[in-house]
């Protein structure tokens, strides 16, 4: 039977596909009294033995894919399923206690882990993860369920999740088919992946979720937020139309994409890629973006367990400033704390992050690694047209402490004899309300002005994106935020210098005319939406898209600007 | 039948010396314990090795039994007294 469920449409397009769950969550075991214990080991090592199967085989591929010495931990994992204080400590208590192994598992794991854990010892605490680890896989076996592998998913797998984390969507796969998410929004990481990615995803699905099983069928549509379980054949046959029109839609966009964009009584509008991986490069190149509008340099941050060196540095800007080959590349400064935690950097815990002691502020409190990362990348800036943007910046001062320390940061590279571009563009992004206010006096200091509009939304209306009881008064199509966003432009166009838009709605086709019309010269966007955005771009006159924009300034909310967009 | 040693190399019973041990415990036949301040498991499990994190000057008492305890024993005894 065919079910209908209604979610949020996070990411637009629509895909056919099969479901595995992306299991994370324990499953739930109940306790049980057994008679027969002997039939109860022969069980649990039985699961053993399949546990043992699968782990040699994840560690042939972690050998492959990462080198021996990943594939190593696979060894301790070995180890624990031999161990008479593991799995033979399971046996006994299967024989003493009368309960069932799955029951058994899950304590043992459970005391050993925690016995790890609380040892004073890095080392062993460390080993507390491997036991729960291999514990949960034993479980899983137990259980008879599939023990989840992200190596195992495949092109045309539909991801199914309670929640995905960043760390999760790191490891997904080439070809995903869609994804579907119990909790999460539009603006949720899980969306912002799935739009970078170019796959459809539904989110927030609610407990309907749990109607999904693995492998059933899904048809995932990210333009009606629904998806249709086990379809019937004419709701396949339908969905298989659209998704065929749909791939003729995007190819005849990206054969026209190749070519810069112009409004069409010529107007130029850049259209950028916002890059947060060195993987997104490629992907900007092939949906042909113009240069990059934002490139987050937290991955370096965030994937190492050290602070990232100057040399580790100098390679990632390095690399992405060749692949666009003199074309412009924003480099974003470090923008940490927030909801960005590094585990070496010992941010201490804040109240109110967001308020808090985040991104440029904590950069100018802490030289030593705003200094690193200031080297690195003018070292990196003759490789290619840098533009270095500082985050988060809501007055004067800052802008200018952060341009004394790119300055000092120069002389002594220069001093040491190395080459440093001398035509390198400093701007900052605009996502403070203070920033957007005042930029008539920020634009004198700077050579280009971007606006995050996620941040400067959220601040805006005083909304937590994540928080879905507030999720519904955070809309970037506020005129609240628009009014701020043409401030900037006018600030701008005042002071001569380029404005651009680096948030999502950027990338949000339906408003291209309205961005156009507040006056952006750049719009910066995952690269998947480029295609579309450059094609409508091409269909705007400049002068109408001024007056839409300026009527859309004095309607009453975001609802009303999208019905005046539709209208 | 048992036996007390003090730890004497500095990383004590760690990850590579304590695997070598639950080796050399596998390969006796008796049921052999390690006691630490009064904390007793099994030998010739790694996790419960591990568990003890014994370390440098600790005092750890090696207790067999069995056809083969002594021998369990004294070989126990020289390869902690020896780990580097």
């Amino acid at each position: 039977m065919s079910q209908t469920i209604q979610g949020v449409g996070a990411a637009p397009g629509i895909n056919l596909g099969t479901a595995v769950w992306w299991r994370k969550e324990q499953p739930t075991v109940t306790v049980k009294t057994v008679a027969d214990t002997q039939a109860e080991t022969a069980k649990l090592k039985q699961a053993i033995d399949q546990t043992k199967e699968q782990i040699n085989t994840l560690r042939q591929t972690a050998a492959e894919r990462m080198g021996e010495e990943e594939a190593q931990v696979f060894d301790a994992h070995l180890a624990f399923l031999d161990d008479p204080g593991f799995t033979g400590e399971m046996e006994n208590r299967i024989h003493s206690q009368k309960k069932n192994a799955e029951a058994i598992c899950q304590e043992v794991t459970e005391e050993m882990s925690a016995l790890m854990a609380s040892l004073d010892d890095e080392y062993m605490q460390a080993r507390a993860d491997d036991i729960r680890d291999v514990g949960s896989r034993l479980l899983l076996n137990l259980l008879g369920k599939k023990p989840f592998d992200p190596s195992q998913l495949k092109a045309g797998d539909v991801v199914v999740a309670e929640e995905l984390t960043p760390s999760d969507t790191a490891q997904f796969p080439e070809g995903i088919a869609g994804m579907v998410t119990a909790k999460g929004s539009k603006t949720a990481h899980a969306a912002i992946m799935a739009r970078t990615l170019g796959i459809p995803a539904v989110l927030g699905l609610g407990a309907l979720i749990n109607n999904i099983q693995d492998d059933d069928k899904l048809i995932v549509n990210g333009d009606k937020g629904t998806i249709i379980l086990n379809p019937s054949e004419a709701e396949e046959q339908e969905a298989r139309q659209l998704i065929a029109a749909q791939k003729e839609a995007r190819e005849a966009a990206l054969k026209e994409a190749a070519a810069d964009a112009y409004t069409a009584d010529g107007k130029r509008i850049q259209t950028f890629a916002n890059i947060g991986s060195l993987n997104d490069i490629e992907l900007a190149v092939k949906n042909h973006a113009e240069g990059v509008g934002l490139f987050r340099t937290e991955f370096l941050y965030l994937e190492s367990d050290h602070w990232p060196t100057e040399e580790e540095q100098y390679q990632a800007y390095a690399k992405v400033l060749s692949a666009f080959n003199g074309r412009p590349v924003v480099i974003r400064t470090l923008d940490i704390g927030g909801d960005k935690d590094l585990p070496y950097a010992d941010l201490p815990k804040e109240e109110n992050p967001f308020l808090g002691h985040r991104a440029i502020r904590y950069c100018l409190a802490n030289p030593d690694v705003f200094k690193t990362q200031l080297k690195a990348l003018l070292r990196a800036s003759v490789h290619g047209n840098l533009w270095i943007m500082f985050p988060m910046i809501e007055n004067l001062s800052e802008i200018r402490a952060a341009k004394a320390l790119l300055e000092e940061c120069r002389q002594e590279l220069t001093g040491a004899g190395t080459e440093v571009a001398d035509d390198i563009k400093v701007g900052i992004m605009i996502e403070v309300p203070a920033a957007a206010v005042t930029a008539d006096l920020l634009a004198k200091e700077v050579d280009f002005m971007s606006i995050g509009t996620n941040d400067l939304t959220q601040y805006t209306l005083a909304a937590d994106r994540g928080n879905e009881q507030v999720a519904h008064l955070y809309d970037a199509a506020h005129p609240a935020v628009l009014r701020l966003v043409k401030m900037t432009c006018d600030a701008a166009d005042k002071a001569g210098i380029l404005v651009g838009m680096c948030g999502e709605l950027a990338g949000d086709v339906t408003m291209t005319e309205i961005l156009v019309g507040l006056g952006l010269h750049e719009l910066s966007m995952s690269a998947s939406a480029i295609p579309e955005v450059k094609q409508r771009v091409r269909l705007i006159d400049s002068a109408k898209a001024k007056a839409l924009a300026d009527k859309a300034l004095q309607l009453e909310d975001g609802d009303q600007v999208r019905a005046l967009i539709r209208s | 039948m048992e036996k007390t040693v003090t730890i004497t190399n500095a990383s004590g019973l760690h990850a590579r010396p304590a695997a070598l041990l639950v080796k050399e415990a596998s390969a006796f036949k008796s049921v052999i314990k390690l006691v630490k301040n009064g904390k007793e498991v099994d030998a010739k499990s790694l996790l419960g090795v591990m568990s003890l994190a014994a370390k440098q000057n600790d005092e750890i008492t090696i207790r067999a039994e069995g056809e083969d305890a002594e021998a369990a024993v004294n070989k126990l005894a020289e390869i902690i007294a020896t780990l580097s």
